[in-house]
């Protein structure tokens, strides 16, 4: 296939040139995905039954109680409080920055891995529009930061918007490979692209406006809007709009027999998702200040999805607890060794192995028994 | 005038005939069973009335209003609801919670993203879990209830938008001889306080017997008779379908095939 791209060279196709050479990154994409947008089962499957789950059931979401609300006020004061307190040393706020930008990305990636049953391999491409969106937006246009800030996420919906609609037509594994196919799409374009994505060399100069010039000023600009989107988030889950999201993966049959246009609820939380995920995006350019195509490469949708299984996927906090742990490790991991990446693997091997259901999983676990003894021992003594 | 009305429906899968031109009608609180020997065509038939299957020919009018091409959610909204051979309720929500989603959706809240779901109408909710005698298990997870209960949750269900016909597909399969009564003569009930029809197939002789008012026979795709529960019982053809004629071998074989 790539041969053929490179024999075929630059051909005009009623009178616009296409370049077929440019499209050997990508060309198993492009086949795959014309496949399974034509094909939704393959090129000779059927149509698998309508059920995408097939794990236990999850536990039904229980409204935050008293002390959750007390615990998450807790925390995010001592996020507010956190640069004050670690004045002498300005690394910890920069890598408290990259905390909450994977925090944001993982919480969107969970929203529709999670809740909406439909697993993602290729998150990365409304991370990395929103990241190329900012950027653009403040190079080419020339836009404020600010400004740039808002329109990013709104590009990063549009795409999943358009890839959204061929993506909620599959489930299971074919919609992974397709997410996965619009991801390095959508990679190949801003590696090849020179004109106006820089290609491999990606865009720099991409700084904040002047009053977050400082690292923390930006770091309270990322808190108050990674905060806001992940609450956001977790407000739509306990909405009717979570609960037909949670309905649709359920049970298919009985969302479509009640009235639920299972379809359309999905495209939704697909374009909330990638919305979200072009948030994170963009607060990321403007924290480094520059982008590359890396923002966008499968690799970053593979760390997501380790995020949010090593968190547990079927806990809320479980994105956060996995993002958090997932940076924090790979930042200590690649200071302290040379064999970083070895030593990484292992690392998250022998997490998964030892809570299968997550961090957070466990820890909902634990304290769930320890709930349930507390309880025996009442009805026994009482 | 009779609410629902079906002609000569037709289904065919891969030039097999799984239904061939049927025909009947449904009265409003009328309770009517379809019965027949597996693979005579009472899913497929089902499956067309709701919508989950397209028809190749023929017509369903719901009131005068056809149905035909129409999805099962526009078709739930004109008023038909069902339940499954198999139940399917949402498992990773609580019973309550289950009747509420109905409850929403009938109320067309489905698109709101900041009310809480969790209480939305629970009283509403609470009311028609009553109905099933569920109520004492409202918050309990669908996921841990004893299969003859996911059904009732799921008659509750399917009663939230207030139908004026409800489908059952084998609504005794899989549950004890109390049950199977329990559940039927609340069924029977609930009809006949709401006028609602229903539409049910059934393997339980003893159930059809019992609760069917008017019963159709399909046999390898075809209606072979229809009428009161008693006369169908002496029908010779029907009776010829369900033990054989004892004559030869070889029907028996042909009627797994079409299965």
């Amino acid at each position: 296939m790539k041969a053929i791209c490179i024999w075929l060279g630059l051909v005009e196709i009623a009178g616009v040139a296409i370049s077929f050479s440019k499209l050997t990154l990508v060309v198993e994409f492009v086949v795959m995905a014309v496949v399974l947008v034509a094909r939704p089962w393959g090129l000779f499957g059927r149509p698998q039954t309508p059920s995408r789950h097939s794990a236990k059931a999850e536990d039904p979401l229980k409204l935050p109680g008293l002390i959750n609300r007390y615990a998450s006020i807790a925390f995010i004061g001592l996020l507010v409080l956190m640069p004050t307190l670690t004045a002498e040393s300005p690394y910890l706020t920069v890598l408290m920055i990259d905390l909450m930008v994977a925090t944001l990305f993982a919480v969107s990636l969970h929203f529709i891995m999670g809740p909406a049953g439909m697993h993602s391999f290729g998150h990365a491409a409304y991370f990395g529009l929103g990241a190329y969106g900012a950027a653009l937006l403040v190079r080419k246009l020339g836009l404020s930061m600010e400004m740039a800030l808002l329109a990013a996420p709104l590009l990063a919906a549009v795409g999943a918007f358009l890839y959204g609609w061929f993506c909620v037509r599959l489930s299971g594994v074919y919609l992974a490979m397709l997410t996965l196919a619009f991801a390095q799409i959508t990679w190949a374009i801003a590696f090849q692209w020179d004109a106006v994505t820089g290609g491999s060399n990606g865009l720099t100069g991409v700084w904040p406006a002047e009053w977050l010039a400082d690292k923390q000023m930006y770091y309270y600009l990322t808190l108050a809007l990674v905060a806001g989107g992940v609450l956001m988030l977790h407000r739509f889950l306990h909405s009717p709009f979570g609960y037909a999201m949670r309905a649709s993966r359920d049970s298919v049959l009985r969302a479509d027999a009640i009235g639920i246009n299972v379809k359309r609820i999905s495209w939704v939380a697909f374009v909330i998702a990638g919305a979200f995920a072009g948030l994170a995006g963009a607060l990321y350019a403007f924290s480094k200040g520059s982008i590359s195509p890396e923002t966008l490469h499968v690799s970053r949708s593979i760390d997501g999805l380790v995020m949010v299984l090593l968190g547990g996927i079927q806990t809320l906090a479980g994105p956060i607890v996995g993002a958090v742990t997932f940076t924090w490790l790979h930042d200590t991991v690649a200071r302290n060794t040379d064999y970083w990446r070895a030593m990484l693997g292992a690392i998250i091997l022998i997490l998964v192995l030892l809570f299968p259901q997550g961090v957070a999983g466990f820890i909902k676990q634990q304290i769930q028994k320890w709930h349930d003894r507390k309880g025996n021992v009442k009805e026994v003594t009482g | 005038m009779s609410l629902l009305k079906v002609t000569h429906l037709g289904k065919s899968f891969g030039g097999v005939k799984a239904v061939d031109g049927i025909s009947f009608e449904l009265a409003a609180g009328e309770l009517l069973a379809l019965i027949g020997p597996n693979g005579a065509g009472k899913s497929t038939t089902f499956n067309m009335v709701n919508g989950q299957l397209k028809a190749d020919v023929g017509s369903i009018t719901l009131g005068g209003k056809e149905l035909l091409g129409m999805t099962p959610r526009d078709i739930w909204r004109l008023g038909v609801s069902r339940t499954f051979q198999i139940a399917e309720t949402f498992l990773s929500l609580t019973v309550v919670e289950n009747v509420q989603m109905a409850l929403l959706s009938r109320d067309k809240k489905l698109y709101s993203f900041f009310t809480r779901a969790a209480h939305y109408k629970r009283d509403e909710a609470l009311a028609l879990l009553e109905q099933v005698s569920m109520k004492s298990q409202a918050d309990r997870p669908c996921s841990v209830l004893a299969y003859g209960d996911v059904k009732r949750v799921e008659l509750a269900i399917a009663m939230a938008n207030a139908p004026k016909l409800l489908l059952m597909d084998e609504p005794t399969a899989g549950m004890a001889p109390k049950e199977r009564n329990d559940l039927m003569a609340l069924t029977k009930q609930v009809a006949s306080e709401r006028n609602m029809a229903v539409l049910f197939t059934e393997h339980s002789m003893d159930v059809v017997f019992a609760y069917a008012d008017r019963m159709i026979v399909l046999a390898r795709g075809r209606l072979i008779a229809g009428g009161k529960p008693l006369e169908i019982r002496d029908h010779p053809k029907v009776q010829e379908v369900y033990f054989g004629t004892g004559k030869t071998f070889e029907k028996p074989a042909l009627n797994k095939e079409a299965a």
